[in-house]
This record gives structure tokens, C-alpha cells and sequence, in this order.
């Protein structure tokens, strides 16, 4: 048995680790709010945008983008990663990453080649270790997302797309379904696929009536360049959002993998203490057979 | 007779309620827009969006980076882009994150590698020092 010297020390160590966890666990909840609510936040555009793109195919319907329209062959992919910069937050990138080199491998194996644009420190890090292609990157991204940081690596997948040197454009992330729960997802950015005359009218549009008669907006400057901003921003905001939730899972599952070892430094402490008295009561208990057994002597 | 107006950049919800009268910075010039407005899509300029609130005397301001504007007779969507966009500035910034990420392709020292290095020069330099107090002393 260990002498109980060694189990203190180890109990004091474990203490420490604790300590760290512990804090860990109270600032990962209290930057889980703020980072929920950024998650929220950007949802009325993504909803207004939508809304906005319904209509425009609805009165426009004759003119077609590139960026609506699926290509009949698919030989160059592109994927954007979406990780956190830091660890510690349970298996949230691993599963993402997990995904995401899933989907890599069965894309090399039906001999397509894949351009990667890697946003947060772990997904470039295991893109690099990969050898993939890397054709843009965002690391040290803090903790709110900046529309203005993520821009330049998305729009050089965007200009990659419009010009043809990929086909497809996908994006592997993370959902937040609540606190305990986030899910890694992969979704299509481009081609766009949820068309915007298959989603479902909102009640604003009901009351409108647009889709009892045949209107067209008035379009300044023209309806190509309209449709083209509207598109990109699109995209771009569907990334933002994925950013933005997997920030707010981030927190979440860090919070939860923080408890989780706050817990099991409480267990191991309670454990080794009881080790800890078991030894010291040993010894107390062989003091004094000896000094019994020495007394009989005399 | 009143309008509704949103005002939405990606980051955040700026602006929802009901106007008398909205005035937009439309890309060709100042739009003001009454309710039963003919439907119209048009791109933004940086500017400030007012919007005169029913029994309120001033008007609210709302600051936008450019963006888009949806106009239908009783609903104003604004779409506020989030920082300073243009075509050009795009395409540079776009050009740099590329040349960014084809340099980190070519050294592929990443930087765990620098980090592991730095230690290894720490620890090179601590055994420096070591071996001349150590002389000293002698």
C-alpha cells in the first residue's frame, strides 16, 4: 500500500485539478448565455432573407442564377469545416471532424478532388496533418463571431464556385439542440437546395396575397445584380449562423465535459481519502500492537 | 394608414414595429417610402434608414452598412449588411485569406511545430545557462 505521504500529495494534486475544472464549468455557463443569445439574435435575418427570396422567385421566375442551379457533373467539392479554436469541450470537434472526413473519403473514393476552407484552429490543424487542400482558413476567432472576419474565407469558396473550380460547395457543423445535445451536420451551401419557392409561406405572405395575381417588382439596378447580392448573402449568412451555433455548442458542451470531470475529481478525492484513512488507521492500529506486544514482553 | 418595417443585419435584430413613412438610403438616392408602395427590390448604400413612428414625435434613426431593401405596400424588409461591403474590398480581402492559406499549405510548419520549437530553444537556453554558472563556480 502506498504510504500515506503519496496519497495526500495525490489528493492535493487532484484538489488542484478540481479548482480548474470547477472554473472552468462557471465560466463556460456564463459564456453559454451570452452566446445562446447571439445564436438567437441572428436568426430573424436568416428568416426575413428567406422570406425575401421566395418572393423574388415568385415574381421572377424566369431568371436563373448559378448558384440555383445543380451542375450534371460533379468532379471538384468544396467543403468548409466549421470547429472551435480551443479544446476541452468534450467530443464537439471530433464529431464534426469525425463527419467531415467521412464525407472526405467518399468523395476521394468516387474520384472527386476536395478544396477545404477550414474555420476554427482544430479543423485547419487535422486538415493540415491530413494534407488536404486548403484553400482559405479562419483561426483565432475569439468569442463572438464576426461577420467581417468570416467573410474573406467564405467568399473565396464562393468565387471558387462561381467560377467552376468546384462543383458543389458543402458545409460540415455542428447544431445546438439544447444544452446537452449538439449534432454534427452536413448541409449543401451551393448549389442552394432548399429552393425558395418550396418554402413555406409565412403569414405575412397570406395577407399580402401575392399568390393570387401576377406581379414583378420594380428592381434597381436590374434584376440579375438583386438576385446575385441576395444569393451570396445567402450563403454567407447560413455560415455566419453555423458559426454562431457552433459557439453557443462550444460553450455548452464544455460546461457539460467541465461538470463531468468536476465529478469525477470529487469521486477520485473521496476515494483517495478513504484509502488515505485506511492507511493512517494501519498504521495506528500497528503502533499500538506494538506497544501492546512490547508491554506483554516486559 | 401604417407600414411595417424590419430592419435585420446577420448579427442582429435592429429594428421592428410600424411606420407612417420610411426613408431608406437607396443605392441610386433617398427612397422615401409611404404604405401601399408599389413592391420594389433595391440594393443599399451606408446611411441611415428613418423611420417616423406613429405618435411619436422624432424619428427613429437606424444606422445601415448597405445591404438590401424589399419594399411590398405594407411591409419594409431591410436586409443591413454587417461592416462596410463593395464588390472590390470583397475581392482583395478574399484574394489575402487565399494567399493566406497557400502559404500555411506550403510551410506547413504549423503551429504546433512553432511551439514546439520555442520550447526547445527555452530549454537550449536554460542549459546555456546552467553550463556557465556551473563554469563559474568551478
Amino acid at each position: 500500500m502506498a504510504s500515506s505521504r503519496e496519497i495526500r500529495v495525490k489528493i492535493n494534486s487532484v484538489k488542484n485539478t478540481k479548482k480548474i475544472t470547477k472554473a472552468m464549468e462557471m465560466v463556460a455557463a456564463s459564456k453559454m448565455r451570452k452566446a445562446q443569445e447571439r445564436m438567437r439574435a441572428a436568426r430573424p435575418y436568416g428568416a426575413k432573407i428567406r422570406a425575401v427570396m421566395r418572393r423574388m422567385s415568385h415574381a421572377k421566375t424566369e431568371y436563373h442564377h448559378p448558384l440555383l442551379q445543380q451542375r450534371e457533373q460533379v468532379k471538384n467539392v468544396g467543403l468548409i469545416v466549421v470547429t472551435s479554436d480551443k479544446g476541452l469541450c468534450g467530443g464537439l470537434n471530433t464529431n464534426v471532424l469525425r463527419l467531415a472526413l467521412n464525407k472526405y473519403k467518399e468523395w476521394d473514393q468516387a474520384g472527386k478532388k476536395v478544396q477545404v476552407c477550414a474555420i476554427g484552429g482544430k479543423g485547419f490543424g487535422f486538415m493540415q496533418r491530413m494534407n488536404a487542400n486548403i484553400a482559405s482558413y479562419l483561426t483565432h476567432m475569439g468569442d463572438t463571431p464576426h461577420m467581417e472576419k468570416l467573410l474573406p474565407p467564405v467568399t473565396v469558396m464562393l468565387e471558387n464556385f462561381l467560377k467552376g473550380e468546384i462543383d458543389e460547395l458543402h458545409l460540415v457543423s455542428t447544431v445546438f439542440v439544447n444544452t446537452m445535445k449538439q449534432e454534427p451536420v452536413v448541409l449543401q451551401l451551393a448549389p442552394i437546395v432548399d429552393r425558395p419557392d418550396a418554402m413555406s409561406k409565412t403569414e405575412t405572405d397570406e395577407k399580402l396575397g401575392i399568390w393570387e395575381h401576377h406581379w414583378d417588382y420594380i428592381y434597381e439596378p436590374d434584376a440579375k445584380e438583386i438576385l446575385d447580392t441576395l444569393l451570396r448573402r445567402y450563403v454567407e449568412y447560413t455560415v455566419y449562423q453555423a458559426v454562431a451555433e457552433h459557439m453557443a455548442s462550444e460553450q455548452s458542451a464544455r460546461m457539460v465535459a467541465m461538470k463531468a470531470a468536476s465529478d469525477n475529481a470529487g469521486t477520485l478525492i473521496d476515494e483517495l481519502t478513504l484509502v488515505y484513512n485506511k492507511t493512517r488507521q494501519a498504521a495506528i492500529t500497528k503502533e499500538l500492537s506494538e506497544i501492546v506486544g512490547g508491554a506483554a514482553a516486559v | 394608414m401604417t407600414i411595417h418595417v424590419d430592419v435585420v443585419s446577420a448579427e442582429a435584430l435592429l429594428y421592428s414595429g410600424t411606420a407612417e413613412f420610411v426613408i431608406v438610403p437607396g443605392e441610386s438616392g433617398e427612397l422615401g417610402v409611404y404604405p401601399r408602395h408599389a413592391p420594389l427590390v433595391t440594393r443599399l448604400k451606408p446611411g441611415s434608414v428613418r423611420v417616423k413612428v406613429p405618435d411619436q414625435v422624432e424619428e427613429e434613426l437606424i444606422y445601415v452598412n448597405g445591404g438590401l431593401v424589399e419594399i411590398q405596400p405594407d411591409v419594409v424588409t431591410i436586409l443591413s449588411d454587417t461592416g462596410i461591403r463593395g464588390k472590390d474590398l470583397d475581392e482583395a480581402k478574399a484574394l489575402e485569406a487565399k494567399r493566406q492559406a497557400e502559404e500555411a499549405m506550403k510551410n506547413q510548419t504549423g503551429a504546433m511545430e512553432i511551439a514546439q520549437a520555442q520550447i526547445e530553444l527555452a530549454q537550449a537556453v536554460a542549459q546555456l545557462a546552467a553550463i556557465h554558472k556551473l563554469r563559474k563556480i568551478k
